[in-house]
């Protein structure tokens, strides 16, 4: 039998609904492999070791019952990025503010996961708040790549794309607010999908940019991705912006077959400091998807250059209210020593909040105070609503958008956070689809030549998850690219 | 001395009366345990997202459309953010850029006649906790039961000019608030505050001066008196050629002065922006036509139906619709006895009386109008006079009695036995030979005396018109 570790989470799932793996081997796989390779690349913030046994056992009753048989992904281990809310564990947000935060609740994503039997294993690591692009700003320490341990797993959600990278997660919920899922799966080599704003309820979800956060999913393989994100997909009346559609049977689109497709490819992409390893795979990636009888169609989008700074405004803007709660009075840290109430929110909020975070609430406050709201914060809205527009005319060209996900693969540790500009413009290829609200998946695409991924960025209308999961499947099954290429 | 003229426009806070808050399913009963009202929601825990109550909604356009206003079809709502431990999100969901309503109006008495009152603006947001000092422990406790009530504010223009005014205008506005049913209006537990914008000028000039705030009063006196003072410390600094500072200050109603709180120079900026967990609302033509449609009847209408339909006098129309509970009270009473007038009587003397005696306001009446009615029907059967009738009255106001049988149980019924008064009687004209004599000198006033004896020796339980005829029986052989 093949090592557990190494397999999908549907061929996990399957071997368990046939009898071949009882959940508490998976579960016991999953823990010995984590206690193996955590030293090496400290994927979690918290390892749910009795829980998750706990919970193997409950999801074998059920499943010897004869329930979850709808439930692909029962009994098998998933990774949860630790700013989603899990009731009774605690949710740190990779911040010392939160460091004893347990939340009474579970989000909504939880809930489904745990309805659909699968295995909370642990919380994993993260930028602090999400705001960073390395998983270095986080409290708890750096992850390290499972391709190469002196670089950078990206980020934010950069300890969930290495904990499928590393086999210490079958699967993994992870947020993207700009690019915080599709640019470490591309780092790390593995698959990361971002659906459409307002696909996935965001109740549970500790928000960095209300209007830009979204939850999705990061596996092995697409149709892992496709699965997981059918679990935990729809709508929920806790989430006012979560949208009443019922289109959410992703598996349909794991079908051969593309002819006809139509694909566009920005032109912009070429420029944007793309390194020119990423430019030859995208390449030959685009001449790939021509041979499976897309067509692909070249052309200018206007607008996307403003994309960055808009991003930015609004992403710190919503940021600087969202933050304004972590004020030591209710709970989380609370600073020892302060004079009067001032003192005490000045205290906390300095000794608890790391470098980045504190340079986004000021950049946030800065565009929402009075004197700079109309040239900063409005003039971003503005942008962002052309942005729309670009996209919009895009789609009435073709079918999807195909993008490099970053300009290069990933860099080395402690070389990303002293220039903060350098490291936001990793999220290049990104942000815009955030702004805009877009589903958009990141797909492996080859290795540079210093055997690291790089990943291809496929992007879909409204609600066209299934466009770029039907595109990304075929691309993956032409077998001519990595996912697992490293030692697991 | 120059002639100062002052000018006031309000802002007003009401708590609506929706069951529950604003964007949870917690109570907004006010009063019980401190924190126990709450959820993750309004309490604002992290990942925790507002669903807005529609109900909220529909109150306030309600309230709008009362106030003549017209409805913003698309509106949003903003996020107002400052740092205070009784907020606990440090932001409070409120309308900046686009409010509910816009526009309205209102109308009260003055001395010199009907007086409009514009209505800049009514918007829509959640009241915060209340921070409790606790003075042994020297620190302070939070109770954030109040948290995500729902209020709306409602911004009238600079139309108003003296105390009276000010004061008829929240008049006016809290019995229509209550008319609607969107709030009890209860000052006493903050369910309506106002904040003050006062400035004065000199009389004849069209240009506003500087204008101070006063925040949260909670009465109608204390308001009366704010307004008095405030105008008096700008009208004594205006004479002595000094400035009027933009600020907010704080009404001290024993020191009867205001105190300055902050400048506008350290006015903290509140870095108003949409709030992205709320998509913008959209209010749909239809669903203002069938609030309108559902309006209740507002006092202007009910004193024009009630001289109508129940004939009463327009004097009383207008006391028993100043205050909704009673006109409440009046238009059930009425369905079960008939006896508009007699019903409308016993609210404005009798009723009107013991509210003022036991210092209640009318909205804490508590009997069943049923009891009234049996009362009215009691007097209108003859089983018991008037005086008794006032006697049991009050204990149907205190306990909510029923009268048929307070009366039975007390033996109150009038004594209709003829030959009982007549033996009574016979024996008060011989104790009373005086009388006798006078009434045959022709001195008819002794008839009263005597129907007062009689009375008292029936303990108030015989008809005086009865006891009259047999008087007039006896003495005329």
């Amino acid at each position: 039998m093949k090592e557990i570790t190494k397999m999908t989470a549907l061929a996990l799932g399957q071997m368990i609904k046939k009898k071949e793996i009882k959940v508490f081997e998976a579960v016991l796989a999953q823990l010995e492999a984590i206690k193996q390779r955590e030293p090496s690349y400290h994927c979690y913030i918290t390892v749910l070791e009795e829980e998750a046994l706990q919970m193997a056992k409950k999801v074998q009753e059920q499943i010897d019952a004869g329930l979850l048989e709808d439930s692909p992904l029962a009994g098998v281990p998933v990774a949860i990025k630790d700013n989603i809310c899990t009731k009774g564990i605690k949710t740190t947000c990779a911040s010392k503010m939160l460091a004893d935060y347990v939340p009474s609740y579970d989000a909504t994503v939880i809930e489904r996961l745990k309805a659909g039997g699968a295995i909370i294993i642990g919380k994993s690591n993260m930028d602090e708040f999400s705001m960073g692009s390395t998983t270095e700003t986080s409290y708890y320490g750096a992850t390290k790549n499972p391709w190469d341990k002196e670089r950078v797993p990206g980020g934010s959600s950069g300890g969930s794309a290495a904990a499928v990278a590393a086999g210490e997660a079958f699967f993994a919920l992870a947020s993207d607010t700009g690019g915080s899922i599709r640019q470490p799966a591309a780092y790390c080599g593995v698959i990361g999908l971002k659906p459409t704003y307002g696909t996935v309820s965001r109740y549970g979800l500790i928000a960095y940019a209300s209007s830009l956060d979204q939850i999705g999913t990061m596996g092995k393989s697409v149709s892992d991705c496709a699965s997981s994100l059918e679990l935990i997909s729809g709508y929920d009346p806790k989430d006012s912006t979560s949208i009443k559609e019922s289109h959410f049977q992703y598996r349909d689109a794991l079908v051969e077959g593309l002819k006809g497709m139509k694909i566009g490819v920005p032109k912009g992409i070429w420029k944007a400091g793309l390194d020119p390893e990423n430019a030859h795979a995208i390449q030959e990636a685009i001449g790939l998807f021509r041979n499976m009888g897309a067509h692909i169609e070249e052309f200018e989008m206007e607008s996307m250059e403003y994309a960055g700074p808009s991003y930015n405004i609004i992403a710190c803007a919503e940021a600087s209210s969202n933050l304004s709660r972590y004020d030591g009075v209710k709970y989380g840290f609370r600073s020892m020593e302060y004079e009067d109430l001032e003192d005490l929110y000045i205290k906390t909020r300095s000794e608890a909040f790391g470098e980045e975070v504190k340079r986004r609430i000021m950049l946030g406050t800065l565009v929402l105070s009075s004197d700079y709201y109309e040239s900063y914060y409005k003039k971003a809205l503005k942008v962002r609503s052309l942005i729309n527009r670009s996209f919009q005319k895009a789609f009435e060209k073709c079918d999807i958008l195909l993008t490099p996900t970053t300009p290069t693969t990933a860099p080395k540790l402690g070389t990303s956070l002293s220039d903060p500009l350098k490291m936001y413009h990793t999220d290049t290829y990104n942000v815009a689809i955030n702004l805009a609200g877009l589903p958009a998946l990141s797909i492996p695409c080859g290795l540079d030549s210093k055997g690291l991924p790089m990943g291809l960025q496929l992007i879909g209308k409204h609600f066209g998850e299934k466009d770029i999961i039907r595109a990304a499947y075929n691309f993956e099954q032409s077998g001519s690219l990595v996912s697992n290429g490293n030692e697991f | 001395m120059k002639l100062y003229e002052t000018v006031i426009g309000l802002e007003v806070h009401v708590e609506l009366a929706t069951k529950s808050k604003i964007f949870c399913s917690c109570s907004t009963e006010f009063g019980g345990e401190p924190n126990s009202h709450c959820c993750p929601i309004c309490i604002g825990l992290p990942g925790t997202l507002p669903v807005l109550n529609k109900k909220v909604v529909e109150y306030a356009i309600a309230a709008g459309l009362a106030l003549n206003c017209s409805i913003t079809q698309k509106c949003k709502f903003d996020r107002k953010n400052y740092f205070y431990p009784d907020l606990p999100k440090a932001y409070q969901v409120s309308q900046l850029y686009l409010p509910l309503c816009r526009n309205g109006y209102i109308e009260i008495e003055t001395e010199a006649g009907k007086k409009r009152i514009g209505i800049h603006e009514i918007h829509i947001e959640e009241d915060a906790g209340k921070l409790i000092h606790d003075a042994f422990e020297d620190g302070s406790l939070i109770d954030y039961n109040r948290c995500g009530i729902p209020l709306i504010e409602i911004v009238s223009e600079p139309d108003m000019r003296s105390p009276q005014e000010v004061i008829a205008y929240l008049e006016k506005l809290k019995m229509i608030l209550q008319y609607l049913g969107v709030s009890d209006c209860k000052m006493q537990e903050g369910s309506l505050r106002a904040d003050i914008n006062l400035s004065v000028r000199e009389l004849g000039s069209n240009q506003l001066g500087v204008r101070t705030e006063m925040k949260n009063m909670n009465s109608f006196k204390a308001i009366a008196r704010a307004i008095e003072g405030e105008s008096k410390r700008q009208i004594e600094l205006l004479e002595a050629n000094k400035a009027v500072i933009q600020e907010t200050r704080r009404w001290d109603d024993k020191l009867n002065t205001s105190i300055s709180m902050r400048s506008k120079e350290d006015a903290k900026d509140y870095r108003y922006f949409p709030d992205p967990d709320l998509p913008p609302m959209e209010i749909s033509q239809e669903w203002i036509d069938q609030i309108k449609g559902r309006q209740p009847e507002l006092r202007d209408e009910k004193v024009e139906r009630y001289q109508r339909d129940y004939g009463i006098p327009a004097y009383d129309a207008s006391i028993i619709t100043g205050i909704k509970k009673l006109a409440e009270l009046f238009e059930e009473t009425v369905e079960i006895c008939g006896k508009a007038k007699e019903v409308s009587n016993w609210i404005i003397v009798e009723l009107m009386r013991l509210l003022r005696e036991e210092e209640m306001e009318a909205e804490d009446i508590c009997f069943a109008p049923v009891n009234l009615a049996k009362l009215i029907q009691l007097i209108e059967e003859g089983k018991i006079n008037r005086t008794v009738a006032k006697e049991v009255f009050e204990h149907i106001f205190k306990e909510n009695v029923n009268p048929e049988e307070y009366v039975e149980q007390h033996d109150l019924s009038l004594v209709s036995d003829d030959g009982l008064l007549r033996s009574v009687i016979e024996k008060i004209i011989l104790e009373n030979p005086k009388s006798l004599e006078d009434y045959r000198n022709g001195k008819d006033k002794v008839i009263g005396y005597l129907v007062g004896q009689t009375m008292k020796e029936m303990k108030g339980k015989a008809d005086p018109s009865m006891v009259k005829d047999i008087i007039y029986d006896l003495l005329n052989p």
